[in-house]
């Protein structure tokens, strides 16, 4: 981590340049998710962040490539990582994958280079044969990670405009990026997010479901057992008296947003709970278009109540 | 005349939900394996596979299975899973629907006290499962699986429309009339990319699957 220092401007400068980071959007931020996009390289504009998106990315293998072929698997984000770190010109590039999947996937193809030998050693040549090189110098990170530990609370803070005074926010962290690696934040109580949304002004919903599984991709295929589990969450949610749950996977978002006309026949119940990205609520506060920030995509509009 | 009271204490047996006959011809069927009928090495495979042996540190404490979010709708356990496959149920471990229903929200991993990666061993269980095609013909999780691949492989990226299409055909084409709304609630929002996205470095990426596949030697085509 490297230190920062305030510049007179307001400019976070990362030793003696301009933060610069690479990002990994991954297969949903360009579809069911364009709303994360959108909102995330509007907030890191905001606070004078440069994302630069890596040229000719692949899909990352999610969950799904995983349960077919370890090794393939792998070879997928290894070959993002070295796209990254080739088109970094051979630094370290920090790489922000802002879906949950891609980050732990990715992450996992990182450790397993630096520490499994053999996989490494399959994985080097068969990029090398291709004219791909990856040393380890391109590393992982969470947006929620370098927003709260590199740009950090008080700069985002400072850069509020419209406080998010009133506005009750249950922080969902779901499964990925805070398990089974916690690079960043504690698996049973991770506060990130909540830290983040309280610098922004709002009021911290405390929900013990904040890192329970919101049914990931059985929503789709046994609707039965996964749609259960996203109702679960909203339930709760809904009793502790959240205005809005807060996500950042896109995967989470969709299950527990665009369900919720399916969960309320099943249920018979009469769920209408906003689900908006943090980084959407974090442009909301920095006082950014509702349009830009993509809310209009949302099916269950957020009741935003008038800044104070 | 053993026998025939041994008979006499069979009811009638319910078929279908009817009243059927008096049972004649019977036999008593064994629920338990003798040991030389379970795969010895079954559990040496998928440790080979996994790359670590501490399941056989496995306390059966079961943290697992009340972590697990999905365990109440397994045929068995996350803790029975590891039990019977140390002890070579191969069958019944590979033909489970618990391996499929594993949602991978790596619950069981962070909180075993054996640190055993419970998530990565489901993960390697589906694979040999898909290697072996064992696993449920029409059920929609492995099928979804093979039809992630087959697309990243036609594109080098996901493309969610294309892929719920591909699977619900091969499952449950009429689950696409339900799904229709849905769809369509995407598309107007502006959720849905309508034409898939290839990449530039297609072949380059076909390239390095296919070395990596010959690298390890069992090469998996999801096919």
């Amino acid at each position: 981590m490297e230190t920062e220092t305030m510049a007179s401007n307001g400019k976070v400068m990362a030793g003696e340049k301009p933060m610069k980071y690479f990002y990994y959007p991954g297969c949903s931020l360009k579809s069911t998710g364009r709303a994360y996009e959108e909102s995330l390289l509007e907030v890191f504009k905001a606070l004078d962040v440069d994302l630069q998106e890596i040229d000719d990315w692949n899909c990352c293998g999610a969950t799904a490539y995983m349960a077919v072929d370890d090794m393939k698997a792998s070879a997928l984000a290894a070959r993002n990582l070295a796209l990254a770190e080739m088109q970094s010109n051979g630094d370290g590039a920090q790489i922000i994958a802002p879906c949950s999947a891609c980050y732990l996937v990715l992450l996992k193809a990182q450790k397993a280079i630096k520490e499994k030998k053999e996989k490494a050693n399959v994985l080097l040549e068969a990029m090398k044969n291709n004219g791909l090189y990856y040393t380890g110098k391109a590393k992982v990170r969470h947006p929620l990670d370098v927003l709260v530990n590199d740009i950090g609370l008080e700069k985002i803070a400072a850069r509020t405009q419209k406080p998010l005074k009133g506005m009750r926010i249950a922080s969902y962290y779901g499964c990925q990026f805070v398990r089974p690696y916690s690079t960043f934040d504690e698996p049973y109580n991770p506060q990130t997010m909540d830290m983040l949304m309280a610098a922004l002004g709002a009021d911290i919903v405390d929900w013990p479901l904040k890192t329970r599984c919101c049914g990931g991709t059985l929503t789709g295929t046994i609707e039965a057992i996964g749609q259960r589990l996203s109702y679960i969450l909203l339930k709760e949610a809904e009793k502790r008296g959240a205005d809005v749950v807060a996500t950042a996977c896109p995967l989470c978002q969709f299950n527990l947003e665009c369900y919720q006309d399916s969960m309320n026949r099943t249920f018979e119940d009469n769920l209408n709970l906003p689900v908006a990205y943090f980084t959407q609520l974090m442009g909301l506060a920095f006082g950014i278009s509702e349009k830009t920030l993509g809310f209009e995509r949302l099916f269950v509009p957020l009741k935003t109540k008038a800044a104070v | 005349m053993r026998d025939w009271l041994v008979q006499q204490r069979i009811k009638f047996k319910m078929v279908g939900g009817r009243k059927s006959h008096l049972v004649t011809n019977w036999e008593i069927q064994r629920k338990m394996k003798y040991e030389e009928e379970l795969d010895p090495q079954f559990a040496q495979d998928v440790v080979k596979k996994l790359g670590s042996d501490n399941l056989f540190g496995c306390i059966q404490c079961g943290t697992c299975s009340a972590t697990c979010p999905v365990s109440h709708h397994m045929d068995y356990s996350p803790r029975r899973i590891i039990a019977m496959t140390r002890a070579g149920f191969k069958d019944e471990v590979m033909r489970s629907f618990t391996i499929w229903l594993c949602a991978s929200c790596y619950s069981c991993t962070v909180g075993c006290p054996k640190e055993i990666k419970i998530t990565e061993l489901m993960y390697t269980l589906k694979q040999k499962a898909i290697e072996e095609k064992v696993y449920p013909s029409r059920f929609p999780i492995p099928v979804l699986a093979r039809e992630f691949a087959r697309t990243v492989r036609n594109f080098g990226r996901n493309h969610e429309g294309l892929l719920l299409l591909r699977m619900f055909l091969k499952t449950n084409p009429f689950k696409l009339f339900t799904m229709s709304g849905l769809g369509s609630k995407l598309f107007f929002k502006g959720r849905l990319e309508i034409m898939p996205h290839t990449i530039k470095g297609k072949q380059q990426l076909l390239n390095i699957l296919h070395a990596v596949e010959n690298g390890n030697g069992n090469g998996n085509h999801g096919q």
